[in-house]
């Protein structure tokens, strides 16, 4: 398989700001390529450097094998869906699609007609004619889209795109550029602060952490095995157990983790493992209890997650603890 | 148990009254303004127009306070409709000219100048309107006189015969800068700048910079972002903008009479007319005339589509 993106060793420093420190990566051709990192994390620094905005301070950007150093963003195969869309507000919708072709010097008719064609794939098929002032903001992501997408880029960046919608219109969106992306076959690399959204669309994932890379590999890799504490704590809020906790359960030395949905609570006669209840947080399908563990095994903070239905502990009530071996993950890096 | 509530207040009473009937107390705010442009404004406008409309008897001088267009009609006498589109030229090229002056100054600040750079801004193009407009212009004409400073520049680096060549155009040029066109030209420029400057800055500063992003993204050049996405959401801040170079230089009749030739312009004819010669009907008829250019210009505006990014 091709690499469509190559990162070696780059990093793009802001004056005494290390926005982007060493990170090395390479995006399969074809594959939906998720950067997932808190605000300020490098993801979109990350992003600018590939479709060009930014340049590196150091290391090599390739593109298609390419080296890009010289080459400025209009010259660049990659088109970028903005958070903020930047649909020109005074031309019509279908006079944004066409930009892209515009610029080449298309003949307007034929310009027309493929934007009429990218709005169709957008599901906005008779919405040419109209102003973006005039759209909702999920139709203004799609014309964004469609705009992105007429030059036929090999390469498409997308900058937290759904940031602005509503869950429910978030959740529809995801589910599109997914089968969007399945269907033309080209490079997705997707900008989010939001978990969810990176595990259920990624192929790939890479997790940013103060401008370098915390782990990268599949959704399922980085959920169930982190590789490192922060990691295991953004992604899907996991416990996060400090090294004699580990031992304890029954572990190595070593810094572990374990996800709330792994354990379960039962009657503290004869546990192994106890705690005392810190809190409960209601979340609809289930309920996120905190727990003081006991003083013998370290008096770590653990969460548990009780499934709707299922009796509740009260707060400060001592509750025996129970947990899946298997999915006590040790990590590597802490 | 129970609380005592304090007593209201006439202040309390109010802020309730104001807070049932929102509208009470925007219109008590805008009364103010709205008798100073209702009656003092626009009354005095209607009475300029009506003035307009009335004409003077030749053999006594008195106003006739009849209605009639002869008073319009003496505008399109040759010596009137010299002056009138020696304004409307003025007008334009010291628009144009305000435009692309102000348009790299404008575009930096608006784009480039942060903190300190801003302010600096800020203050270089305020700084010219704190001091007066007549010390200002008769600055410019000590500058432009033939012994003025850029008349010894051009004889001290040996470009006399450039200036000569540029004084000798006819039509703007003269026998020296200071007593042509060209230097009346120059004096509005400087004049009226600012009044480009500001709206062109505040109009471009609202173009994301995203957008400019996008449009190389798409696979525009510079060039191509300018002309496509920059020009036209900064056009309405550049019409904004010569409304005012365009309208300043319409009514004014300070310049023309201390730099240039001593050719009539809009302001100094009303001036004149009303003053010395006591013609107030054609003095109203002449001041109507920019009135009609700037609506006549705001429609071919609108027609060409300038406000559509507002």
């Amino acid at each position: 398989m091709t690499a469509a993106v190559e990162f070696s060793n780059v990093t793009r420093h802001f004056g005494a700001v290390r926005a982007v420190d060493g990170v090395d990566f390479t995006i399969a051709e074809g594959s939906f390529f998720a950067m997932l990192g808190p605000s300020g994390s490098g993801k979109t620094t990350c992003l600018r450097l590939i479709s060009g905005f930014e340049k590196p301070t150091g290391g090599r950007i390739r593109i298609f094998g390419e080296d890009v150093s010289e080459v400025p963003p209009h010259l660049r195969n990659v088109n970028t869906v903005f958070q903020d869309y930047a649909l020109f507000p005074h031309m019509n919708v279908a006079d944004n699609v066409a930009y892209g072709l515009m610029v080449k010097g298309m003949a307007r008719a034929k310009r027309m007609r493929r934007a009429e064609e990218m709005l169709a794939l957008v599901k906005l098929d008779g919405y040419g004619g109209r102003k973006p002032a005039q759209l909702s903001g999920g139709q203004r992501q799609r014309v964004a889209l469609a705009r992105a997408l007429v030059n036929e880029p090999r390469v498409l960046l997308l900058d937290e795109p759904l940031g602005a919608l509503d869950l429910k219109l978030r959740e529809a969106m995801q589910d599109e550029l997914k089968a969007l992306q399945q269907r033309l076959g080209i490079t997705f690399v997707f900008v989010t602060h939001d978990q969810h959204e990176a595990l259920s669309m990624a192929d790939q994932l890479a997790v940013f952490n103060e401008g370098q890379i915390a782990q990268i590999g599949t959704p399922e890799d980085i959920y169930a095995r982190p590789a490192t504490r922060f990691v295991a704590d953004f992604v899907g809020s996991s416990n996060v157990l400090p090294p004699e906790v580990t031992h304890a359960l029954g572990g190595p030395l070593a810094w572990a983790s374990l996800r709330p949905e792994a354990m379960h609570l039962h009657t503290s006669e004869g546990a192994r493992l106890m705690g005392e209840v810190n809190s409960l947080r209601y979340l609809g399908g289930a309920t996120r209890v905190s727990l003081r563990l006991m003083a013998a095994e370290g008096g770590a903070e653990v969460s548990v997650l009780v499934p709707a239905g299922q009796t509740l502990p009260l707060v400060g009530s001592t509750v025996g603890l129970g947990f899946d071996q298997t999915a006590l993950h040790v990590m590597e890096r802490a | 148990m129970s609380a005592t509530l304090a007593t209201r207040g006439l202040g309390d009473k109010l802020t309730g009254l104001f807070w049932r009937k929102p509208n009470l107390l925007l219109m008590l705010l805008l009364m103010p303004p709205l008798i100073w442009l209702g009656l003092v404004y626009l009354g005095s406008l209607a009475a300029l127009l009506v003035q307009s409309f009335y004409s003077i008897d030749e053999f006594s001088g008195v106003v006739v306070p009849e209605f009639t267009l002869r008073t319009y009609g003496e505008l399109f006498r040759a010596q009137n409709m010299d002056i009138i589109l020696r304004t409307l030229m003025m007008s334009a090229s010291v628009t144009i000219g305000c435009a692309v002056l102000a348009f790299p100054i404008a575009y930096f600040a608006a784009r480039y100048a942060r903190g300190p750079w801003k302010a600096a801004f800020y203050l270089g193009v305020m700084l010219p309107l704190w001091s007066s407009y007549l010390v200002k212009i008769y600055a410019w004409k000590l500058i432009l006189a033939k012994e003025g400073i850029i008349g010894w520049a051009a004889g001290a680096t040996g470009t006399t015969p450039i200036l000569e060549a540029v004084l000798s155009i006819p039509g703007i040029g003269g026998n020296s800068l200071s007593t042509s066109f060209l230097g009346t030209w120059m004096v509005f420029v400087y004049v009226w700048l600012p009044y480009m400057i500001l709206p062109m800055q505040a109009s471009l500063e609202r173009v994301p910079q995203s957008m400019l992003e996008a449009s190389a993204d798409l696979g525009a050049s510079r060039a191509q972002t300018f002309r496509t996405v920059v020009l036209p959401l900064a056009l309405p801040g550049v019409i904004a903008g010569s409304i005012f170079t365009f309208s300043l230089t319409m009514g004014d009749y300070i310049i023309p009479q201390i730099v240039g030739t001593s050719a009539r312009f809009i302001g100094l004819a009303v001036y004149q007319l009303q003053g010395t010669a006591g013609n107030i009907p054609l003095a109203a008829a002449f001041a109507v005339v920019p009135i009609v250019i700037m609506v006549i210009y705001l429609m071919l505006a609108k027609r060409a589509g300038a406000f559509d990014a507002l």
